[in-house]
């Protein structure tokens, strides 16, 4: 389990991280999604203790991650599958995690054979690597240990189509055999299929988590309008809340039935009306970052 | 829920850090070659040695500062990358995930940094020995012996010290090419300007030893060191490597890994 409580991180006037709250949960995949520059890194940085939060505390299986004896054999982490020493093998960084971690030297050939690099690739230095064999040995120093959490910064990041099927399937029985998996994106495709929670950030702060059977049904509706700002003071005095979306649509959150009857009760003729399924996530996703966005831009910027 | 039961693991202990530490100077083309060049340019100035010095100068203190020019430049170089290799090419990101103190992988580097120092001197030494007894046979002169047991020990101290002051310079600086360049200018640039200073200046002549690192490490080269010369080495070296350490040690606990 991953618990972040009220997490800040600042330089100088820019807030990266502004309290972000969240746990991941055991038995779950947790899909941590955001745009570049959202904070995603930042945070988990921040939980294992390579980056030192300006508020707020972090911890890991109940512990802070600097506490953890061992922290190899308990979490896996993966934040950047290009930091390596270029002019070293495959084997020989997994070796040296191997030793870090005081495991048997047998355990290298198996995590090797379990995400898929052969002995000759793994004989090859890493400046010789592709990006997708890249996060594949990254994949393999953080499951060397064999922990109970993963801690995974865009690890899809390079890989071929084969490749996303193969470690989806991966972290799924990872969870299902009861571990806890946090997973960044800034792709909501690359999570939507294997994550169970999502957790939504935009710049800097949580925009939207929950579960994500939760969040696609509370995606809402999606309603085209002649006249939106009469339809959109209706939902506000309703107190249901909504989004603008291209000229003339609103995507609100709530079903379809209850946003028609708002809409016949304000006398707003309707356009189009229906359940923002299926695509819902993704708007969902792009509406509320842009929204963070557009929030913290000077007053007066928009207008 | 469910969770994972995982055996109790213990803390990683100092050795198996130090030694991994120790495996990381070695297990890289870069690293190899570096280590391995000691070796290698040791016995080419010994071969200089044996073909260009003069029979009378084919002394035992010849071959060893000779072979000891080059070690002590190349001891730090290896110091160095073995800490700026951590944020210049970021494994940095992977050890402190793996070693969440960073003072410990820290100190694993500085005990690694001085093995490797220890173990190189008696081997310039015996290099050294090799080349004195081969070049007088060839000359046909008698060998002589012109080092202690305490000569020996000093310049053991000075390549240690040019270690740490690799080391220092890796772990204030943080970046590969910015320490080499710092390293260049510490081992070159400053003994020149206070050798320019001290041939102008009179009071700075007067002062020197007891502000200049590289001069009072020169003496652990020439001889047994006199109270005054070892005072004058802990002075100069409390100013040009303690207190940068220290410094560098702070800055790399607290400095964000990315």
């Amino acid at each position: 389990m991953i618990t972040l409580e009220s997490v800040s991180r600042t330089y100088g006037d820019f807030t990266a991280v502004d309290h972000v709250t969240f746990t991941a949960q055991p038995g779950r995949v947790t899909g941590f999604l955001g745009p570049n520059g959202a904070g995603k890194s930042t945070t988990m940085r921040i939980v294992v203790g390579l980056t030192h939060p300006t508020t707020g505390s972090a911890t890991v299986s109940g512990r802070r991650y600097v506490d953890l004896p061992n922290p190899g054999r308990e979490v896996g982490v993966l934040l950047d599958a290009s930091a390596q020493h270029a002019g070293r093998t495959g084997r020989e960084i997994l070796t040296i995690a191997q030793r870090f971690m005081g495991l048997p030297r047998a355990r290298v050939e198996e995590v090797l054979d379990r995400v898929g690099l052969t002995p000759d690739e793994s004989a090859r230095r890493v400046r010789d690597y592709s990006l997708g064999m890249r996060q594949r040995l990254g994949l393999a120093t953080a499951l060397i240990g064999d922990p109970s959490v993963l801690i995974l910064d865009e690890p899809a990041n390079g890989l071929d189509p084969a490749g996303i099927r193969w470690m989806r399937g991966l972290l799924r029985d990872f969870a299902d055999d009861g571990g806890t998996v946090l997973l960044s994106s800034h792709l909501l495709h690359e999570v939507e299929v294997v994550a169970d929670d999502l957790v939504v950030i935009g710049n800097g702060r949580i925009v939207a988590q929950g579960a994500k059977s939760d969040l696609l049904a509370s995606a809402g509706s999606m309603v085209r309008t002649t006249d939106r700002d009469v339809l959109a003071r209706a939902l506000d005095a309703a107190g249901i809340p909504m989004s603008h979306v291209g000229t003339d649509a609103l995507m609100v959150q709530a079903d379809a039935d209850q946003v028609g009857h708002t809409a016949f009760a304000a006398g707003v003729p309707v356009l189009e009306l229906r359940a923002a399924d299926g695509a819902g996530l993704e708007e969902m996703f792009l509406q509320l970052t842009a929204d963070t966005q557009r929030d913290n831009q000077p007053e007066g910027a928009l207008a | 829920m469910t969770i994972v039961q995982q055996p109790t693991s213990l803390t990683i202990p100092m050795q198996r850090i130090t030694s991994t530490e120790l495996r990381k100077m070695l297990d890289t083309r870069s690293g190899f070659w570096t280590v391995a060049s000691m070796g290698i340019v040791s016995f080419v100035t010994t071969g200089m040695v044996i073909l260009f010095a003069d029979h009378e100068d084919l002394t035992y203190r010849t071959f060893t500062s000779a072979i000891g020019v080059p070690m002590s430049l190349i001891l730090p170089i290896i110091a160095i990358l073995s800490v700026t290799a951590e944020w210049s090419q970021r494994s940095g990101l992977t050890t402190f995930a793996l070693v969440p103190h960073r003072w410990r992988v820290i100190a694993g580097k500085l005990v690694a940094s001085v093995v490797i120092a220890l173990l190189a001197s008696p081997v310039a030494f015996a290099i050294g020995a090799l080349g004195n007894v081969a070049g007088t046979a060839i000359a046909g002169v008698d060998p002589v012996w012109d080092l202690s047991v305490a000569n020996l020990l000093t310049i053991t101290l000075a390549n240690l010290l040019g270690m740490l002051v690799g080391f220092m310079l890796g772990v204030l600086v943080r970046s590969s090419p910015g320490a080499l360049v710092a390293y260049f200018v510490y081992q070159f640039l400053l003994p020149t300007l206070a050798l320019i200073l001290a041939a102008q200046q009179d009071w700075f002549r007067d002062l020197q030893p007891w502000v200049d690192f590289d001069f009072a490490t020169g003496a652990l080269l020439e001889g047994p060191l006199s109270s005054q010369q070892w005072a004058q080495l802990g002075v100069t070296g409390l100013i040009w490597l303690v207190v940068p350490l220290a410094v560098g040690l702070r800055l790399v606990v607290r400095a964000e890994v990315k």
